[in-house]
């Protein structure tokens, strides 16, 4: 992890004529407060208050049907003001990718982050969302480099790195995989002679400025989160250590026997990341607390898939 | 001389980073003690719930309180604010543990959540006549408190003004 860890944002006159006035640069130091936390996704109000009791920097409000198959949509809006009235953290919602008017609805309920999420149905799968027009700021998947800066082109504040195929598994290898691969891109292209950068933009399909931004920075310009699969303080703990800035996870952490057990001791990992001792305690009753995930056999990593879904 | 960056949640690293370029050794603060070992402390933005739910979990509230008892100069940006002030409204139901320390009382997300979130020139003559600079600081308001009013003690020294009420910015 580099140096500096300071998130800079540089006014190019592509995005914006106005030099004083920069909305992107105020969604990026909005995102900036969710550091070093983990954020929870919850279908209802209990769940979200739960959340919040334990120490939850933040709840992502998903349609419950979302890891059961089928068509997944953005989540009821009165499910979600009920949710944004009865807690005081930010509250974010799922839209689907390339679906604006579903975001638009979202904006309006008054969430404060709207999530493209490719882990539901997608909307359009060729184009993401114009994420520039709204005012809300966006939460992104991505699983590569080139991917998180195409995002971040088109406007999102934050970037969850996400396996495919790991949300809702409880196995968090494909994240890990993609986290590396962000991570160990970024490694390459720090060490890569500056004359070289133009090529390497054009290899990872990223615009060249964002590429320069990410050399210069040592990291990628957006807050980098870590979603799919992080069931364990020690999951938690091993994303914050490969260098992510904070970590999602998923509701069925509700399912488990004592949820506010489970949800604190997340918290506690995110901020405990480099003390294995701290570390210690936290993992105490395992066993009973994986009882009611679903763990899957194998990944079924098809690479068609993965094309397809990566715009 | 090492100033402590309370490291619990939130823009930690952005206040060390700081600290870096001016020269000054900033340290992670995520344990009592280790309050013991600082000549200043500053609490940086994040969500303040998140801050005081693992504060009080790993005990750190008297030692804060300890430690602005004993004068050492402490800053508070945002939640940090939050934390210091001695008087906090628009809580979330059961309220939040605070530090205390700065005579003032604050407000919670006093502008709205993130849509209402802008950006303002804000007019600061004291801290140019003392240490240079421009006159002005663009200020960033993000789900940002505000301070509704302040004891005698307590110097301001940049203010908002929004219609007819002031919301102070800067207090020292």
């Amino acid at each position: 992890m580099a140096d500096e860890n300071i998130i800079t944002i540089y006014n190019t006159n592509t995005i914006s004529t106005d030099s004083n006035h920069n909305p992107f640069a105020t969604k990026l130091r909005q995102a900036q407060h969710l550091r070093g936390g983990a954020i929870f996704e919850v279908t209802n109000l209990n769940q979200a208050k739960l959340a919040q009791q334990a120490g939850a920097s933040a709840i992502v409000v998903t349609d419950p049907q979302t890891h059961g198959g089928g068509v997944t949509r953005m989540p009821d809006p009165s499910v979600v003001k009920e949710i944004k009235r009865g807690v005081s953290i930010p509250v974010m919602a799922k839209a689907r990718v390339g679906h604006f008017v579903e975001a638009q609805i979202l904006e309006a309920v008054g969430v404060d982050y709207v999530d493209e999420s490719e882990v539901m149905s997608l909307a359009d799968d060729q184009h993401h969302i114009n994420k520039h027009k709204f005012g809300v700021p966006f939460v992104c998947g991505s699983n590569g480099l080139g991917e998180a800066l195409r995002r971040v082109r088109e406007g999102a504040a934050l970037i969850r790195t996400e396996g495919y195929g790991a949300a809702g598994s409880g196995n968090i290898a494909a994240t890990v995989k993609s986290v590396r691969s962000v991570m160990g891109d970024i490694r390459i292209l720090t060490n890569m002679d500056n004359d070289e950068v133009f090529t390497y933009a054009k290899k990872i399909q990223a615009p060249y400025d964002l590429v320069a931004q990410t050399k210069q920075l040592g990291r990628i310009p957006v807050v980098h989160f870590a979603a799919g699969g992080i069931v364990t303080p020690a999951d938690a703990a091993l994303m914050m250590q490969l260098g992510c800035d904070g970590v999602f996870i998923g509701s069925e952490i509700f399912e488990s026997p004592n949820p506010y057990k489970r949800v604190q001791a997340m918290v506690q990992a995110v901020m405990n990341y480099t003390d294995p001792r701290a570390l210690v305690d936290l993992c105490y009753g395992l066993d009973e607390a994986m009882a009611g995930l679903n763990l899957s056999e194998d990944l079924n990593l098809n690479e068609d898939q993965i094309e397809s879904s990566g715009n | 001389m090492v100033i402590g960056v309370l490291a619990l949640q939130g823009s930690y690293n952005e206040h060390i980073a700081v600290l870096r370029r001016l020269g000054v050794r900033g340290v992670e603060i995520k344990k009592p003690e280790q309050l013991n070992s600082i000549n200043g402390l500053i609490i940086p933005g994040g969500e303040s719930t998140t801050m005081a739910k693992l504060a009080e979990y790993h005990n750190l509230f008297p030692a804060l309180r300890e430690f602005v008892k004993l004068g050492k100069p402490v800053w508070g940006t945002c939640a940090g604010l939050i934390f210091l002030a001695n008087k906090a409204v628009g809580q979330k139901e059961g309220g939040q543990e605070l530090v205390g320390g700065l005579d003032c009382t604050v407000h919670r997300n006093f502008f709205g959540s993130q849509i209402q979130s802008f950006e303002a020139e804000l007019s600061v003559p004291e801290l140019a006549a003392t240490e240079g600079g421009p006159a002005h600081f663009r200020g960033i308001f993000i789900r940002a408190p505000a301070v509704l009013e302040t004891g005698a003690d307590v110097e301001v020294l940049a203010a908002y003004l929004k219609s007819a009420e002031v919301y102070f910015l800067f207090i020292f």
